[in-house]
């Protein structure tokens, strides 16, 4: 049976890999402590459903203790013969194989497209994580057909892969650790203060001022928690039911719509939504790891208005 | 009880003054944990089942070796190379289009024909630096990093106000799910067709926003050359 576990093997051996080629670059001062952070990693992946929770906790204490040491480093920049040989490797493969080089590209999201639709009807996948199999088998498939009509190694692919991922380095565990932090959240009951703090402030007599609460409210609240899915049920039992729809006789369809898509305003905003924002900052080596949320803010803002706006004008109406 | 909330206070002053977000968060973390009254064990297990539960958030790692392989094949030289052809191609008019395309398809619910990994880095991304540099000559490094922040914004913003339309997406289900709950019946169209007017106004509002960031590059690489600007 083709699971999550499986696609989790394969995740770890990838990380494994990153940590050997990072343990034998000798150019790297710093690729001891490199090593020790990808192989922690990659246990996580290997032994995450095997061991005790208490374990794997272990292990991501100490990768944050490593990326807060900020003793993680990349290897020098290559010589410059070996920088020009790449250069000029690239501009031929460029014109031998023309557009066949987007079709490889595209073939990730395609499979994953179509595998979605498929796999349900395959009896050994397990039915219940179809998308992420689909994603996996697309990246497999992309990779053989890359290997075979570019006549390249895995070897190749896994090395040059490694220098993107020591770019991204700590970043790339950082949205499991807002996971774990959600998590602590909802035990501690941080949720039900919250609402209750705002539930005290807003005056209710006017609906103007609840729907403004309502709306900022899920904006803020998603940037605290990184993910509207956590703010959407205590926001809208906090004010949206009681306020909105009860007092005022909003349309809780109406509610719920714009109420959930003022959350996500907020998840532009915030690097608590580390897998929207931070990620793909460090995906792209962008210097200023804040730099895609400040690119989001202002339309961000403007569209969380265009929510207020709308939910005032129609929630009593329709 | 206000001291359960001790982890807002320490995620703000610590991404406010910059130190590592991983070591930020899970201070907030434990600092939460103990506020509520639990022990270490328990606290440090919490971390590890999330941390395990969540480990599909790592598996977009796996594109990586085939984005390495058809880069170092010259990806991105063909991606230069093809937008070079179109002389209406401006970064903002690619960003533009990728904009529509994935607000389209995350609609329809096909949200996976995209993502930052699978589409911007790759794709994108080199489309949009593609576009800029025939117009305006090799750019400096800080204006690129603004195209590549903007690429990564156009996924986000394109695919948030676009999959709501869409009536059997998570959130959707979500929010039926919730008014459930609490008594209240609805069908995911009388949800999903609210999510219209906004998903509109993001296409307006961004694209606006995408017309002026053209402007700005012009502007931005004609004060970026020795001698230029006044």
């Amino acid at each position: 049976m083709i699971g999550l576990e499986t696609l989790y093997t394969l995740a770890g051996l990838m990380f494994a890999a990153f940590a050997w080629f990072n343990l034998t670059d000798r150019t790297n001062p710093r690729r001891f402590i490199n090593f020790a952070f990808w192989a922690i990693y990659a246990a996580t992946f290997l032994l995450g459903s095997r061991v005790p929770h208490f374990v794997t906790g272990c292990l991501a204490l100490l990768l944050a203790l490593i990326a807060g040491s900020g003793k993680l480093g990349r290897s020098k920049a290559e010589p410059a013969a070996d920088v020009n040989a790449a250069a000029q490797r690239r501009v031929a493969g460029a014109n031998r194989y023309g557009n066949r080089l987007f079709l490889v590209a595209l073939l990730i999201p395609i499979v994953t497209l179509v595998g979605t639709f498929a796999l349900p009807y395959v009896p050994w996948v397990d039915p219940k994580n179809v998308t992420l199999i689909a994603l996996v088998l697309g990246t497999v498939i992309a990779f053989i057909v890359a290997l075979a009509m570019l006549r390249d190694s895995p070897v190749h692919a896994l090395k040059d892969a490694r220098y993107t991922m020591d770019a991204v380095g700590w970043a790339a565990i950082l949205p499991q650790m807002l996971a774990a932090l959600g998590a602590l959240f909802a035990v501690a009951g941080v949720g039900g203060v919250v609402s209750g703090l705002i539930t005290a402030w807003v005056p209710v007599d006017s609906l103007l001022a609840v729907v403004v609460a309502y709306t900022v409210g899920m904006a803020l609240f998603t940037m605290i928690m990184g993910n509207a899915f956590a703010a959407f049920p205590v926001m809208t039992a906090g004010i949206g039911l009681p306020l909105i729809v009860h007092q005022f006789h909003g349309n809780p369809a109406i509610l719920g719509a714009l109420g959930m898509l003022s959350g996500f305003c907020g998840t532009l905003m915030t690097p608590m939504a580390a897998n929207f924002n931070i990620v793909p900052a460090a995906l792209l080596e962008l210097k200023d790891k804040n730099g895609v949320i400040k690119v989001q803010v202002p339309t961000a803002c403007l569209l969380l208005v265009v929510n207020t706006v709308l939910l005032y004008l129609f929630v009593s109406r329709y | 009880m206000l001291l359960v909330l001790i982890g807002v206070p320490i995620v703000v002053i610590g991404f406010a003054l910059r130190f590592n977000a991983l070591l930020v968060v899970t201070v907030a973390g434990l600092a939460t944990g103990l506020a509520a009254g639990l022990n270490l064990v328990d606290i440090i297990s919490a971390f590890g089942k999330a941390v395990a539960d969540n480990r599909y958030m790592g598996l977009i790692w796996l594109t990586l070796p085939v984005i390495a392989l058809l880069e170092r094949n010259g990806l991105k030289e063909r991606a230069r190379h093809l937008i070079s052809r179109v002389h209406a191609a401006t970064a903002g008019r690619v960003l533009m289009l990728y904009f529509v395309a994935r607000q389209i398809t995350a609609a329809l619910g096909l949200t996976s024909l995209g993502g930052h990994a699978q589409m911007v880095r790759p794709l994108i991304a080199p489309m949009a630096e593609a576009a800029a540099t025939n117009r305006h000559g090799e750019l400096v490094e800080s204006i690129r990093q603004q195209i590549r922040a903007h690429a990564a914004a156009v996924d986000n913003i394109a695919v948030f106000f676009g999959e709501d339309i869409f009536i059997a997406i998570q959130s959707i289900l979500l929010i039926k799910g919730f008014l459930e709950q609490n008594g209240i019946i609805v069908a995911p169209l009388q949800v999903s067709v609210w999510a219209i007017p906004t998903a509109v106004a993001a296409l307006l509002i961004h694209g606006a926003r995408l017309a002026l960031f053209d402007r700005r590059l012009k502007r931005d690489v004609a004060i970026s050359r020795p001698g230029g600007g006044q």
